[in-house]
């Protein structure tokens, strides 16, 4: 299987008009008597090889539209395709070129989970000499070796959803879609879930994760769709996303000794400095500073510490203040409750 | 999936891949499977071709009247059972049948696999009724050239109780399951005309509709048309195209709530 993945990448550069791995054009899926749409005129690209994370909160379309794409879910109407395909024409292509680890635990509970990998394979047209083969060097490379015989339901949560990666990849998939991956695992199982993701991109498999988590969107994806209500609110790498963020880095400063105000007017002064705002309450016995900053809160620390010693002051505690994902996730979908 | 699929030799692969699955998980589970088969049928074929008879309630040759309906009942309710309760499992809570949904095969085929899964279920189910029947009984007089034709109602038979499980399992909510058995199968349990000729029910006419509409009706028949037709019995060619038409009714209904469970 390492030798087909690595393989890949060098046969789409033969052909550089390929299709995107994975394209949403104006999509549209509408439940039953449910008069908002769960999507609602979503589109987006996947490049061939990249790790593309879809975030939003729950309930905004996600898992819906990775429905669609992996064939389980009919759109209402709109595009979609996987490496080519397109999944509503032809859904039995699609599925033969992508790979599912659904939200939910969903492994074969009559099969041990060696057994698992192995009938996938045999569903997917794997030949009969390969599949075990395939199915022992995931289980080593998922750390589920000593499991091949245990049953699903005696696998802890991590145990389990490494073992639905593992079956996920069994037989090949050019696109693997990853429905918030590591809900309900612990820090340990998570790491190791996040691992094996950038190790598949690595080999040339192209992941779209949904997640609301914005630290796995930040660290995972190379691009992020942020989606909410079933519409694309921005989509782009998570640091041109952090960037583009209209708030800005700070700089909290607890200081002694020093007079306020001339302080906070020499600081004002300085270059790299939007604002200086003073936090102290009445009673406080220290000085608390926030100072803005145009850039990085990294790079106007230097000037802002020199000139806060020219003032013949103390600092006690400095923090820094950079805006993450998460800043442009609230900023895009609000602080409600949903 | 409202646009054909082409079934091409890779799809050919998936069915059976899906279709060794199940058949893999029923051997090993062969114990419990064989025993569930086995225990219904006998006590039932035990207790009105023995018991009975030795008491002098029923005449000697009633047994020989019964094995056939028993086979026809085994091969139609063993395949309702092997497809519907899964199915119903399946859907609702475990949802392990997604797997198999995502494995290149139209979602019509893998519904078509549980027909045909169900089926092989029921038919051994009935074929294993043939040595308990020997056993038990002291003779069995069977028209042995009849066996061929009697394979053919059995198959159909069993198909036709696939797409019967099949339609139960997509209807049927799990909240539900244990009054739709009560209501729906105990009723097909006794209009199959397993326990008595259809033909001799002219005074129950009421009665005889009902057992009309039930597609066991159609393999008792049938059965004894081809190994006892010394009882009273349908014609063969009646009960061929009963099956073959209850096969595709159940089938087609089957298949289309397959699909919308499948498909959200």
């Amino acid at each position: 299987m390492s030798t087909e993945t690595t393989t890949r990448p060098s046969a789409d550069e033969l052909t550089p008009d390929a299709a995107p791995a994975v394209e949403v054009r104006d999509l549209v899926k509408r439940y039953g008597r449910s008069t908002t749409p769960a999507v609602d005129g979503l589109s987006f690209a996947v490049r061939r090889g990249e790790v593309f994370g879809l975030l939003g909160p729950n309930g905004a379309g996600k898992t819906t539209t990775v429905g669609v794409l992996t064939t389980r879910v009919t759109k209402t109407s709109g595009l979609a395709t996987v490496a080519g395909i397109d999944v509503a024409t032809n859904p039995v292509g699609a599925r033969a070129v992508l790979g599912v680890v659904p939200q939910r635990p969903n492994l074969d509970r009559s099969l041990d989970a060696r057994g698992n990998l192995v009938w996938h394979a045999a569903y997917h047209g794997v030949p009969r000499a390969q599949r075990g083969r395939l199915a022992d060097e995931l289980l080593e490379r998922m750390g589920l070796a000593e499991k091949a015989k245990t049953n699903p339901d005696e696998l802890s949560g991590g145990q389990a959803q490494r073992l639905i990666i593992a079956r996920g990849l069994m037989h090949d998939p050019q696109v693997l879609f990853l429905d918030e991956p590591s809900t309900g695992l612990d820090p340990q199982a998570r790491l190791f879930v996040h691992d094996r993701v950038t190790e598949l991109a690595a080999s040339g498999v192209t992941v779209v994760l949904t997640t609301h988590d914005m630290d796995e969107a930040a660290k995972l994806a190379d691009r992020v769709g942020i989606v909410d209500h079933g519409k694309l609110l921005a989509l782009d790498t998570p640091s041109a996303l952090v960037a583009a963020l209209p708030g800005e880095a700070t700089i909290d400063l607890t200081i002694t000794g020093a007079d306020v105000d001339v302080l906070a007017g020499r600081l004002g002064e300085l270059r790299g400095v939007s604002s200086v705002e003073d936090l102290s309450g009445e009673a406080a016995s220290a000085t608390h500073l926030r100072v803005g900053c145009d850039g990085e809160a990294g790079a106007a620390l230097p000037p802002v510490l020199a000139a806060v010693a020219d003032a013949g002051a103390v600092v006690t505690q400095v923090e820094l203040g950079e805006p993450t994902l998460e800043d442009v996730f609230i900023d895009l979908t609000g602080r409600g409750l949903r | 999936m409202s646009v054909p699929v082409k079934v091409g030799p890779g799809q050919g692969r998936a069915f059976l891949g899906v279709l060794g699955r199940d058949l893999a998980v029923t051997g090993k589970e062969f114990g419990s499977f064989i025993s569930q088969v086995l225990m219904q049928p006998f006590f039932l074929l035990f207790v009105f071709g023995v018991v009975l008879g030795q008491l002098g309630y029923v005449t000697p040759g009633y047994a020989q009247l019964l094995l056939p309906g028993l086979l026809a009942l085994n091969a139609f309710f063993v395949a309702v059972q092997a497809t519907a309760i899964p199915l119903v499992i399946d859907f609702s809570y475990t949802k392990e049948i997604e797997d198999r949904l995502l494995a290149p095969l139209s979602t019509r085929l893998v519904a078509v696999e549980k027909i045909v899964f169900g089926a092989s279920r029921g038919l051994f189910g009935s074929l294993v009724m043939i040595p308990v029947g020997y056993i038990v009984l002291d003779e069995v007089n069977w028209v042995l050239s009849g066996l061929p034709f009697a394979a053919v109602l059995l198959v159909l038979g069993s198909l036709s109780g696939g797409a019967a499980g099949l339609v139960l399992g997509t209807l049927v909510s799990p909240r539900k399951i244990n009054v739709v058995f009560a209501l729906v199968i105990t009723p097909l349990l006794f209009t199959g005309s397993t326990q008595f000729p259809f033909l001799q029910l002219e005074n129950l006419r009421w009665f005889q509709v009902i057992c009309a509409l039930n597609p066991i009706t159609y393999v008792s028949e049938g059965l004894r048309g081809a190994l006892t037709p010394a009882v009273p019995h349908l014609p063969g060619w009646l009960c061929l195209l009963a099956l073959v038409a209850s096969c595709l009714l159940l089938g087609a209904i089957g298949i289309q709530g397959f699909v919308r469970r499948a498909l959200d």
